[in-house]
């Protein structure tokens, strides 16, 4: 349908023809009165990893919650697997879709948030299988022996019938990543997972993620972790006050960026992640593994794991 | 390093700091509870051995029960259904829902619970012994179109229900709501946005996201003050009579006094019911309070633990 592609936006209103799982055009989204987002346009693949990064207030989290419909956008079209997000075009005119079928195609974006947003008043086990039994109606049974699974998969297989509450952070946002998995998503939204962790439990975070993303999941990715970024995603994209302004593979975008803020963001992010690392020796001083870990963050989050955790844990 | 013990100081053998007052306050209060007991002892007007017996007078456990303890249940069961229901829509996306919740509990908090049980006892006979179900204004509409019926499919008779429980628990039950609202209101909006967030990203629709997520947690600022408004509630039972309903505590324990010309004792058998009733109701309020409290806390208890075992069998 969409052969008049050739321009930097693609056909507007209708779904891509090469099936791109996430196809978003020109969004737009304002709170009021203020645009913050301008007209962002981002295909992303199956399989495909796209980290998302910019200054704060660039409207990366508002451009994630679109994605899902927590937020409402105001022009433009998300399309996820090749339905129309929020709305249904009946002969050119879009209807606004009641909030059940809105739930429905939910279901299948998986979402882990900044603040991890368990829920307390449940059990780890209880977390992960409540979307399972109440949206889709799976047996207890079956559902348990998912999360059993999902829990060792994170792991964190000794810790079903803990509460959150006696969780560590980089535990909480581990069960919160096996609480989306639970519902068997083809897309991964991560909004700045490991931004709220002491920097030593950063690693076992950033660890499960590299493993979904061997696997295979399709995942958008938040996150100022620029090791996470140049050995995990296929492709970057920068966003400063609301349009995308550079993308590409890591070693193109974090190597060698083009644009000047893209520069500016890059060289401020390497002065924090050099603090990041004193925070971490820090905290974990006398460790030679953890100076390791420091000494290179992008080795992977093992030594900063062995670290931060005693060994029998 | 043994040697060094002997001059490092010891264990703490201090005296406390001294409470002149707190000794003052116990002789005070000794002397007023002897002073009580004296009288209780010496004053035959109190007759405590018969206000046991009144105490266990059929009419007055018949009253406890059927009145009291039934009204109560009855009443906060409506209470907090209703209260919950408008407090959601009280804080609906709806204009005419939160219009609605908003005049609701503006009514039922001014008019006072004993003319509100008045109104629904006596007023409601007086004005509509008999209620028609059926087509609003379906007697005026099947009179412009000269129709043989009047539209009601059919009749309910209040004055069946007049003078029962039921009255009184509607009564009650509607002033309690608004009461009720307001607390279930602020336990919704004491939950973070993050949760109910959560729960749709994972695909739960708006009303199981109430139900499962927010309410549970909203339970937790909820049940305290709830637990206090039924406590108050064993209370406002007394204003049955105004139904009237006299299958009610206090009104058969003073009638029984009255009836024996024992007022005092009928009276007290009412106050130490009210006593006991209210007790157990502290202590299973202090329950609850752990149970919604579960998750907030650090470890939980083993109650906590038995606790989590039923949710997950349900
Ligand atoms: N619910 C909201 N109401 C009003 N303004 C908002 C809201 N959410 C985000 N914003 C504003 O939108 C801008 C982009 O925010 P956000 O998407 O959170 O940026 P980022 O995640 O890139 O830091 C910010 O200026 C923020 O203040
Ligand atoms: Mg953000």
């Amino acid at each position: 349908m969409s052969q008049t592609t050739t321009g930097a936006h693609p056909d507007a209103t209708s779904a891509p023809s090469d099936q791109a799982l996430v196809h978003a055009v020109n969004v737009t989204k304002a709170f009021h009165g203020t645009e913050v987002l301008k007209g962002i346009d981002m295909d992303v693949h199956r399989g495909e990893v796209v980290v998302l990064c910019g200054p704060s207030g660039s409207g990366k989290t508002t451009f994630l919650r679109c994605i899902n419909q927590l937020e409402t956008i105001d022009g433009g079209r998300i399309f996820v697997d090749g339905d129309l997000m929020g709305y249904e075009d009946r002969g050119g005119t879009l209807h606004r879709l009641p909030d059940k079928r809105i739930a429905a195609q939910r279901r299948d974006i998986g979402m882990c948030f900044q603040r991890f947003n368990l829920f307390p008043h449940k059990t780890v086990l209880a977390n992960i299988i409540e979307a399972p039994r109440q949206v889709k109606g799976t047996s207890r049974r079956e559902a348990e022996a998912k999360a059993h699974e999902l829990l060792e998969q994170v792991g964190l297989g000794d810790k079903p019938s803990a509460y959150p509450a006696q969780l560590s952070g980089g535990q909480q946002q581990r069960v919160a990543i096996a609480r989306a998995l639970a519902m068997d998503p083809k897309l991964m939204l991560f909004d700045e997972p490991t931004s709220a962790l002491d920097p030593e439990l950063v690693g076992e975070v950033l660890k499960v993620m590299r493993d979904l993303a061997k696997g295979g999941m399709t995942m958008i990715v938040v996150t100022h972790e620029m090791g996470f970024a140049r050995e995990v995603a296929d492709r970057v994209v920068f966003i400063d006050g609301g349009v995308v302004i550079e993308h590409g593979p890591p070693n193109q975008c974090l190597l060698n960026p083009q644009h000047p803020r893209t520069r500016a963001f890059l060289s401020r992010m390497r002065q924090e992640e050099a603090a990041h690392a004193e925070a971490v020796v820090a905290t974990v001083t006398g460790k030679a593994s953890a100076l390791e870990a420091v000494a290179a963050p992008d080795d992977g989050a093992a030594p900063e794991e062995a670290a931060g955790r005693p060994p029998s844990a | 390093m043994t040697s060094t013990t002997s001059d490092r100081p010891g264990a703490i053998d201090a005296r406390p700091v001294p409470h002149p007052l707190r000794w003052v306050a116990m002789v005070v209060i000794a002397v007023v509870v002897a002073m009580l007991i004296s009288s209780f002892v010496t004053n035959d007007k109190w007759n405590f051995p018969f206000a046991f017996e009144i105490m266990q007078q059929t009419p007055v456990i018949e009253g406890l029960w059927k009145g009291t303890i039934f009204g109560t249940v009855g009443a906060m069961v409506l209470g907090i259904a209703l209260g919950v229901l408008i407090a959601i829509m009280r804080l609906s996306a709806n204009p005419v829902l939160r219009g609605v919740a908003f005049v609701y509990t503006w009514f039922f908090r001014a008019i006072p619970r004993y003319v509100l049980l008045v109104l629904l006892g006596t007023g409601l006979v007086f004005l509509y012994p008999v209620f028609d179900i059926g087509v609003p204004f379906g007697q005026q509409i099947a009179g412009v179109l000269g129709l043989e019926s009047n539209l009601t499919f059919a009749q309910f008779d209040y004055r069946s229900l007049s003078s029962t429980i039921w009255v009184g628990i509607i009564g009650l039950g509607l002033s309690e709501a608004a009461y009720m609202a307001e607390i279930a209101r602020a336990g919704i909006l004491s939950v973070d946005r993050g949760q109910a967030e959560a729960a749709q990203a994972l695909g739960m629709p708006p009303g199981r996201t109430m139900r499962r997520i927010i309410l549970p947690q909203a339970m937790r600022v909820i049940v305290p003050p709830t637990g206090n408004e039924t406590i108050a509630m064993v209370k406002d039972t007394s204003l049955l009579i105004a139904v009237p309903v006299i299958v009610e505590l206090f009104y058969q324990s003073y009638q029984f006094g009255q009836r024996t010309f024992q007022i005092m004792p009928g009276i007290v058998a009412a106050t130490l019911w009210y006593l006991i009733v209210c007790s157990i109701l502290m202590v299973g309020q202090a329950w609850l309070e752990r149970y919604f409290g579960r998750g907030f806390g650090a470890v939980p208890t083993r109650t906590q633990q038995k606790l989590t075992k039923i949710e997950a069998d349900h």
